[in-house]
């Protein structure tokens, strides 16, 4: 029993205990790296699912904004303008790649890439929301451990309950649908309708990540569509491990303070997000999480034999 | 028989591929109850036309009308709702997944769900006995196995009974014999029978004739899109065109 | 005003083609994501820089130099990389966008950037076509345009190699049965769009200057060309660089150029919405749309 128990709580404390430990500044990064979780995680799903997303600085961007006009222009309190942001940001994400959930996968990859791109520049183009200048003054969340507390509260629960999902019945479904769609199609159920609702759960997360990240910034502007937010988290997924929710938490824990340690060198660091994500997916595919995970098994027979 | 109006009634279709005419003026009747067989050399539309019937390709022109409504052109997991369930050629099972956990997602079709008065049950134990109906031996555990170490004879036992799951009206089977040995095709034809008892018809495509006809009520032939013969399976195999289609014509 | 619109239109159109033709050669016609062709482009130029001005070798050499690493980079890449990840193109585009990434960040992060990195003109003069001037660079890529167009149709249609390239392609395995070395052909195939790319940045640097950021613009203008000519077309990329070259031209001239690239992105989205297999490509009915 604790044999499977540890593996689960020791990380759950972890989270739960650490920001108390930890001095101002590594809070930040403690943040950063729930965020990125965040991103990874809903990178994965979207995986699972058969759709792999070379843009999740869309929904970030998306969620960013919605959070930071409601704030800014409407005057809605963080508390209400996150979640929703999070709604919000989510479904006009699942509308912009609604066109393309017909296509093969690579069309959508594509078209996941354009779209951050297109939306700067007309941002830029525009001026509106801020135009360049983006929009400051945006309201923080009441207080610091609610920031905190809050974020490891949604990434635990993101992560968790979207393990449950995909280990459930439905889960089946749209890994079915990954592997083999004219059989799932064969089987009476509608593919897209499936795809639409991973697409929108995924969005989602992404937008709640993007909605966090305007309040504790205080500032929303272009960099929200950044490379950054969608490179990382494919990294991260990568090196944790795809296909378990677990592995791309992993991956963000691992790769967020390997990138802050390395920010002294400044631009090098997309250089080692780069090298990483290929090293990975030539020389160990399954991730790191997957390659624990069977050591832990085997370690544990091992030992019973004795 | 010919007094109850048609289950299935397929009317003029025709297909074109960019500039290759698949399909030319396919027409036929099918009545409840029936089994049909479907013939005709390799790359006769075969496969084609049971794509277009079920949805999977839209027709150039034509229609196809199931129990009185047009059917034609409606998207694939729309057709499979209305109770027409079909089989794969090339089976395709999905690899990863025990024999058993490769029901679950027939078993969460709407269809399924629908029939069961909105409950689904246990999907694990009606998926057991479903692959028990069509020879899973329970007690050797075939159906825990690893979908990727099944033999082609199995694969294709999964792949009916993932569409029986769906507790069709029709059944369309396409070469479900082909790849099985004698003694497979024996065991797997009691469980066609079977389904014909509850009443299903079937459309069977196939290319092993002498099993087809020993169970078909009348066939359909088909050579390059078009319809060459139709009847009972002694009277098309007398057909002149029928044997130049699978014989070919003497220099 | 407008004749000149016209004139750099159809000079954009024939820069965009240039840049288009060596990814199409892989990802069209051979099926090889190489997402790294942008970071090529770049590479090759800063070789080329960095051979003719740091270690002042004559320009010709330098070029000739600049294009053999380059493809020995793109074999390379191949071999090591992609070779592991071969049919599965979601695994192809990340890798060897992962590398692009990283070459192209490097640069940024050593500093190569300024005006004067750049390469210089092949032939310096312009002439006046009524009141708009035209400089004889971009003539010649407008030449090199319809040469390596010709070139790649005439290769891919009618020569053992370039079949090779297109039957990978379309049937792997059948290809192999052929006795067609699919690993080796792939190799090729990328090797000679890297050096393509090479090409193309030896035509069209000297326009500007080199900078990382154009890297990833290549990259998109290439997929942008290529997705709505229609994957494999050599016709389509031709047709798609007018389309896109014109829609950026007179976008830049009567809007502003900050609408320029939302425009090519926005026809890259119409193109997938209405007909994936973009103008020319051959429609797969049963697996482009499901």
């Amino acid at each position: 029993m604790l044999y499977l128990l540890a593996p689960r709580l020791i990380p759950i404390l972890a989270f739960l205990l650490l920001p108390l430990v930890l001095g101002t500044y590594w809070q930040k990064v403690f943040l950063s790296v729930a965020v990125f979780a965040l991103l990874a995680i809903s990178w994965d799903i979207l995986a699972q699912s058969g759709m792999i997303s070379l843009g999740q600085a869309l929904f970030f961007g998306l969620g960013a904004y919605c959070s930071g006009v409601l704030n800014h222009t409407f005057g809605w309190h963080p508390l209400l303008a996150l979640p929703a942001a999070t709604l919000l940001g989510g479904l006009i994400g699942t509308v912009c790649l609604l066109p393309v959930l017909r296509l093969r996968g690579v069309y959508f990859s594509m078209v996941t890439l354009i779209i951050p791109l297109m939306l700067v520049r007309i941002v830029e183009a525009t001026k509106i929301f801020g135009g360049t200048e983006g929009l400051s003054g945006i309201a923080p969340l009441p207080s610091k451990w609610l920031e905190l507390y809050l974020i490891v509260g949604v990434l635990l629960g993101a992560l968790f309950g979207f393990r449950r999902m995909f280990n459930s019945d439905y889960g089946l479904v749209l890994k079915g649908i990954k592997d083999n769609d004219r059989s799932v199609t064969n089987a009476g159920i509608n593919v897209y309708w499936f795809k639409t609702q991973a697409l929108f759960i995924a969005s989602s997360i992404g937008a709640l990540a993007g909605a966090f990240m305007t309040h504790v910034y205080m500032f929303v502007g272009m960099p929200v569509f950044a490379l950054d937010y969608s490179i990382l988290p494919i990294a991260a997924a990568v090196v944790g491990g795809p296909g378990t929710l677990a592995g791309a938490t992993l991956g963000a824990v691992i790769l967020v303070p390997l990138s802050e340690a390395l920010r002294g060198i400044g631009g090098l660091r997309i250089v080692f997000y780069g090298c990483f994500l290929v090293v990975f997916i030539v020389a160990l595919p399954e991730g790191i999480f997957h390659y624990v995970q069977r050591k832990y098994h085997q370690f544990e027979r091992w030992v019973e034999v004795e | 028989m010919m007094a109850a109006a048609a289950l299935l009634r397929v009317d003029s279709l025709y297909k074109t591929f960019g500039g290759i005419l698949a399909i030319t003026d396919l027409s036929f009747e099918l009545a409840e109850g029936e089994l049909l067989g479907f013939i005709g050399p390799n790359g006769s539309g075969k496969t084609t036309a049971v794509n277009l019937i079920t949805g999977f390709v839209k027709p150039s022109q034509g229609a196809v009308i199931y129990r009185g409504r047009d059917i034609t052109g409606l998207a694939a997991h729309a057709v499979v709702r209305l109770g027409i369930s079909r089989t794969f050629q090339m089976v395709r099972p999905f690899y990863q997944l025990p024999a058993y956990k490769n029901m679950i997602i027939p078993l969460y079709s709407p269809r399924v769900k629908q029939l069961a008065g909105g409950r689904y049950g246990d999907r694990d134990a009606v998926a057991l006995d479903l692959l028990e109906e069509v020879g899973f031996e329970r007690d050797a555990q075939v159906a825990y196995k690893s979908a990727a170490a099944l033999p082609q004879g199995y694969l294709k036992r999964l792949e009916l009974a993932k569409a029986m799951a769906l507790k069709p009206d029709l059944i369309i089977l396409d070469e479900l014999f082909s790849g099985l040995s004698l003694a497979e095709v024996a065991s797997i034809v009691p469980i066609i029978e079977k389904l014909r008892k509850e009443g299903k018809t079937i459309i069977m495509i196939e290319h092993r004739l002498k099993e087809l006809f020993r169970i078909a009520d009348r066939v359909v032939v088909l050579n390059y899109g078009q319809k060459i013969a139709e009847g009972r399976a002694e009277e098309v195999m007398a057909s002149e065109d029928v044997r130049k289609a699978y014989l070919g014509v003497e220099a | 005003m407008f004749l000149g619109t016209i004139i750099y239109a159809l000079l954009n159109s024939a820069i965009l083609a240039v840049m288009a033709i060596g990814f199409n050669l892989t990802f069209g016609i051979s099926g090889v994501a190489n997402f790294a062709y942008g970071a090529m482009y770049i590479l090759s130029a800063y070789l080329s820089w960095m051979l003719l001005n740091l270690l002042e070798i004559p320009y010709g050499l330098s070029i000739c130099v600049s294009l053999l690493v380059t493809m020995g980079v793109g074999a390379l890449m191949y071999r090591f990389v992609l070779l592991r990840v071969r049919g599965q193109p979601l695994s192809e585009v990340i890798a060897t966008f992962g590398i692009g990434l990283a070459i192209l960040e490097l640069f940024h992060y050593l500093g190569f950037v300024g005006f004067e990195y750049t390469l210089p003109v092949l032939i310096d003069e312009g002439f006046l076509i009524g009141e708009t001037m035209v400089d004889w660079q971009r003539v010649l890529i407008a030449a090199a345009a319809g040469f390596l167009v010709a070139g790649l149709w005439a290769f891919t249609h009618h020569t053992r190699l370039g079949l090779a390239f297109r039957g990978i392609a379309q049937d792997e395995r059948t290809a192999l049965t052929l006795g067609i070395d699919s690993d080796r052909i792939a190799m090729l195939s990328v090797s000679l769009g890297c050096g393509l790319a090479a090409l193309s940045a030896t035509l069209i640097i000297p326009l500007g200057s080199i900078s990382p950021s154009e890297g990833y613009e290549v990259l998109i203008k290439a997929l942008a060309v290529c997705i709505i000519g229609g994957l494999g077309s050599t016709s389509g990329v031709i047709v798609a660089s007018f389309v896109i070259g014109f829609a950026e031209r007179f976008t830049d001239t009567y809007l502003s150029s900050h609408w320029t690239m939302i425009v090519s992105l926005a026809a890259i989205l119409v193109v997938l919405v209405v007909k994936p297999s973009g103008l020319f490509g051959r429609q797969k009915e049963l697996e482009e749309r499901i």
